[in-house]
């Protein structure tokens, strides 16, 4: 050892490792592949692929907020709906449902900042009831808009003269590119300063704040983030399932998605949203026939995988972050010592 | 029989050993104090004995039952009572109700409110304010109140004095001298070492979690003391402390 | 007149909230813990009765005395074998399992007994009125439950300030670790605040059950009410609860009285109002802070 001390091997820190280029690699083709989907699938697989996306960017969004954040917020929903309607909304006004989608994810970004300054003042299980009520509010207002369709609704009429295909196919296209984004925008996130500081005030908030992290702009900017992901998603369903209706728009049932999306994939991991998202989406097809069974089940797994794999399934897979797609943790390579 | 008895016991604060096979034995109606300096395992032995950390090995005998597994709640209801230090009163409670929960193990005996109140007579005078306003030697007096009102066999004390001013120490001992009168046995770790070893009749002084002192205090030098407590002499034999007879007060 | 009125029978609404309001503040007062399925566990009272009578017929009110006990019961076995297994988890645990409850218990019950408006139906108390001005009438029934809210608020401080009990659930929620080494069990104790909190939700759930209607997704209606009524009124106080609820149902049918649909909608803004101007709640006790 005491040779290391005198400066005669050549140290490198470094991020990855090649286990975490390989698996970034195939992620890359996987991705190119994907964009070639509606040339080989039909267009109903294709809508089904769309709709694992929307869950998938939705998964991506409250792992950032729960995870990373640790804010467990049951009303990102407010951000889903705000989103769809804010394409609504735009479309009314004359704006192409297709530009209409990167302004509902700003103004959803926007709107959260308010949101933010309410529920802030909250912590823990009051926090998580007061996103609740801050989202049923959102939905309460917009549902008294007879401009957006009242509580009945109102369809987007935009695209109705395009060939339904390929609206299809643009939508997807579009779902496939947010999904990038949010993936991407998230690792950026997490391997900046603003990532490090997030991963202290995760571990012990009142030492992070003792070193400098300013705790609350950390947490207002994940908060940020996560709701303007959300907004990306929300603004895909409108985009996809061509109408919105407040009920749905704003359904609690979406927090019930996500949490257990993010908690069975693995909460604060950057895999364990795709997992997630995988396995709920093959539960969402396979258990449709059930009725309210299958959100039983949902239920059932969030209260297993809380008490007993707590790391979700990528946890489980790797304990100590050393496979990781975005590796986060610096590691000191000794030329001669591996 | 000895009315307290620890058999190499091993205690670790995760990857960290704070105690190393510490063997102790209290007789019924000894007042033992336990010195050394910060880190020396002082507040260990002490969760050991209260039941708020459990021993990696060794065991914990009270009266001649293993309690090591129990629970804190648990052995205040066989007669141990621990009173933590920086005394921990129930801040939003009145200091009569904090002195009543002391009684929720319900133990037979002469400590009850009227009696505390006896001891500790400026305490009466604040019965029903928050124990929150409270100076620090009332409050400390409330505490060890709290302790007695569940009628231990063994009481343990950890730092009565920290922060206090002397006077105040000085009250709060006269009242400890009290307590043993009654028939409770006292183990009492304390920093603050001369106010210790003057009602002790036993102290063991602990370095690195391990004794490496101990006897009646009358029978120890200051110097074997300070040496012992900062730990300047490694006796050539460290697993076998210089002991010196027990003497009864 | 009209106005009064609102207020009037805003008050009445405000002692349901307070009822439901005081389980949920008490769970999180002992153990930090708040229940998502608070509201559920509610409802399931009410179909629970729901079943007695069908069973065993009679007027629904005497299905108090067999609903509280078996709520009771259930409270002190939840947190016997799931709650406390929750709260070892870390911070984030309780609540996700407490929302996982949440989601089983309601989609059990939809499936069981299907998404539609129920109601225990007690006959002529539910229709009966007093007057009590030239134009304002107040429902028997709703006056009662207003009489109850305030009886179980007072029982309950009663509880806490003067029993051996309630003095153990008040030291555990004021520092656990000491009141562990007074001697008091903390298992028990927390098996204990949540076997109040159901029992009282559940005398909630009853009176929700009939004095209008209910569904499976009702509970949720219910906690995020309980919720307001408990932020508004201030943490830490059960006087504050109930100032609460008063101060949520007044602000609801005043809500209704400007505009039908606007009533939930209002309480919930007076609620947003109290947390950005009063974060601390209208009764603020010396206790507990907000953050």
């Amino acid at each position: 050892m005491s040779d290391l001390l005198t400066g005669q091997h050549d140290v490198s820190v470094t991020r990855g490792t090649l286990g975490s280029r390989v698996a970034l690699g195939v992620g890359i083709a996987v991705v190119v592949a994907l964009i070639f989907a509606p040339a080989v699938a039909g267009d109903s697989a294709t809508n089904n692929l769309t709709q694992f996306l929307i869950l998938l960017i939705m998964a991506i969004g409250w792992n950032l907020v729960a995870g990373y954040g640790g804010m467990v917020s049951i009303g990102h929903q407010a951000f889903i709906g705000f989103a769809s309607y804010a394409v609504l909304d735009l479309s009314i006004h004359g704006v192409l449902a297709w530009y209409a989608v990167p302004m509902a994810i700003v103004l959803a970004g926007l709107i959260s900042i308010p949101v933010s300054w309410l529920a802030f003042r909250l912590r823990g299980g009051y926090f998580a009831i007061g996103t609740w009520v801050i989202a049923q509010v959102f939905q309460l207002v917009i549902a008294q808009q007879s401009n957006l369709g009242g509580g009945a609704g109102a369809s987007l009429n935009d695209l109705n003269n395009l060939n339904p295909i390929n609206r299809d196919n643009v939508t997807y296209w579009f779902a496939l590119g947010l999904t990038v984004l949010s993936l991407g925008v998230t690792a950026l996130l997490l391997r900046s300063r603003v990532g490090m500081a997030l991963v202290a005030v995760r571990d012990e908030e009142f030492s992070a704040a003792a070193t400098g992290v300013n705790v609350v702009r950390t947490k207002r900017l994940v908060f940020i983030l996560s709701a303007a992901i959300c907004g990306g998603a929300g603004a895909l369903l409108c985009l996809s399932n061509l109408e919105v209706q407040p009920n749905s728009a704003f359904s609690i049932q979406y927090s019930a998605f996500m949490i257990f999306m993010v908690l069975v994939g693995g909460i604060g991991s950057f895999e364990g949203p795709i997992i997630g998202a995988i396995i709920f989406f093959v539960l969402q097809q396979s258990l449709a026939s059930y009725g309210a069974w299958y959100l039983v089940i949902l239920g059932g797994f969030a209260i297993i995988v809380t008490l007993w794999l707590p790391r979700g399934i990528w946890g489980a897979i790797d304990p100590h972050h050393r496979r990781s797609l975005v590796p986060l943790r610096h590691r000191i390579d000794y030329d001669d010592i591996e | 029989m000895a009315l307290l008895r620890l058999e190499g016991t091993t205690a670790y604060y995760g990857h960290l050993q704070a105690l190393h096979e510490l063997s102790i034995e209290l007789e019924k109606g000894e007042i033992l104090a336990v010195i050394g300096a910060n880190g020396a395992g002082k507040s260990t032995l002490l969760s050991l004995i209260s039941g708020e950390l459990r021993p990696r090995d060794g065991r914990v005998y009270f009266e001649d039952h293993d309690i090591t597994r129990l629970a804190p709640h648990q052995r205040v209801r066989r007669g141990v009572a621990l009173v933590p230090e920086g005394r921990h009163l129930f801040s939003t409670l009145t200091v009569e109700d904090n002195l009543l929960c002391g009684a929720a193990a319900r133990r037979q005996g002469t400590w009850d409110l009227a009696a505390i109140y006896e001891l500790f007579p400026f305490v009466k005078n604040r019965r029903k304010h928050r124990a929150a306003v409270l100076s620090g030697g009332e409050q400390q007096a409330v505490a060890i109140g709290r302790a007695l009102m569940s009628n231990p066999s063994l009481l343990l004390l950890d730092e009565v004095s920290l922060g206090l001013a002397p006077v105040v120490i000085r009250d709060l001992y006269e009242g400890l001298l009290r307590i043993t009168a009654e028939g409770t046995t006292l183990l009492l770790v304390e920093q603050n070492i001369t106010e210790a070893l003057r009602v002790a009749n036993y102290t063991i002084c602990l370095l690195e979690g391990r004794v490496v002192l101990e006897g009646a205090p009358s029978s120890l030098t200051q110097s074997e003391i300070t040496e012992a407590y900062f730990g300047r002499q490694q006796s050539k034999d460290s697993s076998s402390p210089k002991r010196a007879t027990r003497a009864k007060k | 007149m009209i106005w009064t009125n609102a207020v009037i029978q805003g008050l009445l609404l405000g002692g349901l909230y307070a009822i439901f309001a005081c389980g949920l503040s008490l769970m999180f007062g002992v153990m930090r813990l708040v229940n998502l399925a608070h509201g559920d566990l509610g409802v399931l009272g009410a179909y629970f009765a729901i079943i007695l009578v069908e069973h065993l017929g009679g007027n629904p009110l005497w299905t108090f005395a067999a609903v509280i006990p078996v709520a009771a019961l259930v409270g002190y076995l939840l947190q016997r074998f799931l709650l406390d297994h929750a709260l070892n988890g870390g911070e984030l645990s309780p609540i996700l399992v407490t929302f996982g409850l949440s989601i089983i218990i309601e989609n059990l019950l939809q499936q069981t007994f299907g998404a539609n408006d129920q109601s225990l139906n007690i006959g002529a108390l539910s229709y009966q009125s007093w007057k009590i001005a030239s134009d304002i009438y107040v429902g028997r029934l709703n006056v009662i439950i207003f009489v109850v809210a305030v009886l179980v608020i007072v029982a309950l401080q009663l509880f806490l300030s003067r029993t051996p009990a309630g003095r153990a659930l008040r030291a555990t929620a004021d520092n656990r670790r000491a009141a562990a080494l007074s001697g008091i069990d903390p298992k028990r104790t927390r098996a204990m605040a949540t076997a109040i909190a159901l029992a009282t939700v559940a005398v909630g759930g009853l009176f929700l059950a009939m004095r209008s209607s209910f569904a499976p997704t009702s509970g949720s209606a219910d906690l995020l009410f309980a919720f307001e009524a408990v932020i508004i009124g201030g943490l830490g106080n059960l006087w504050g609860t109930l100032v609460g609820g008063l101060v949520l149902g007044v602000a609801q049918t005043v809500g209704s009285q400007i505009n039908p649909a606007d009533g939930i909608l209002i309480g919930d803004l007076v609620f947003l109002a109290v947390l950005a101007f009063r974060p601390q709640g209208l009764i603020a006790s010396r206790s507990v802070a907000v953050r």
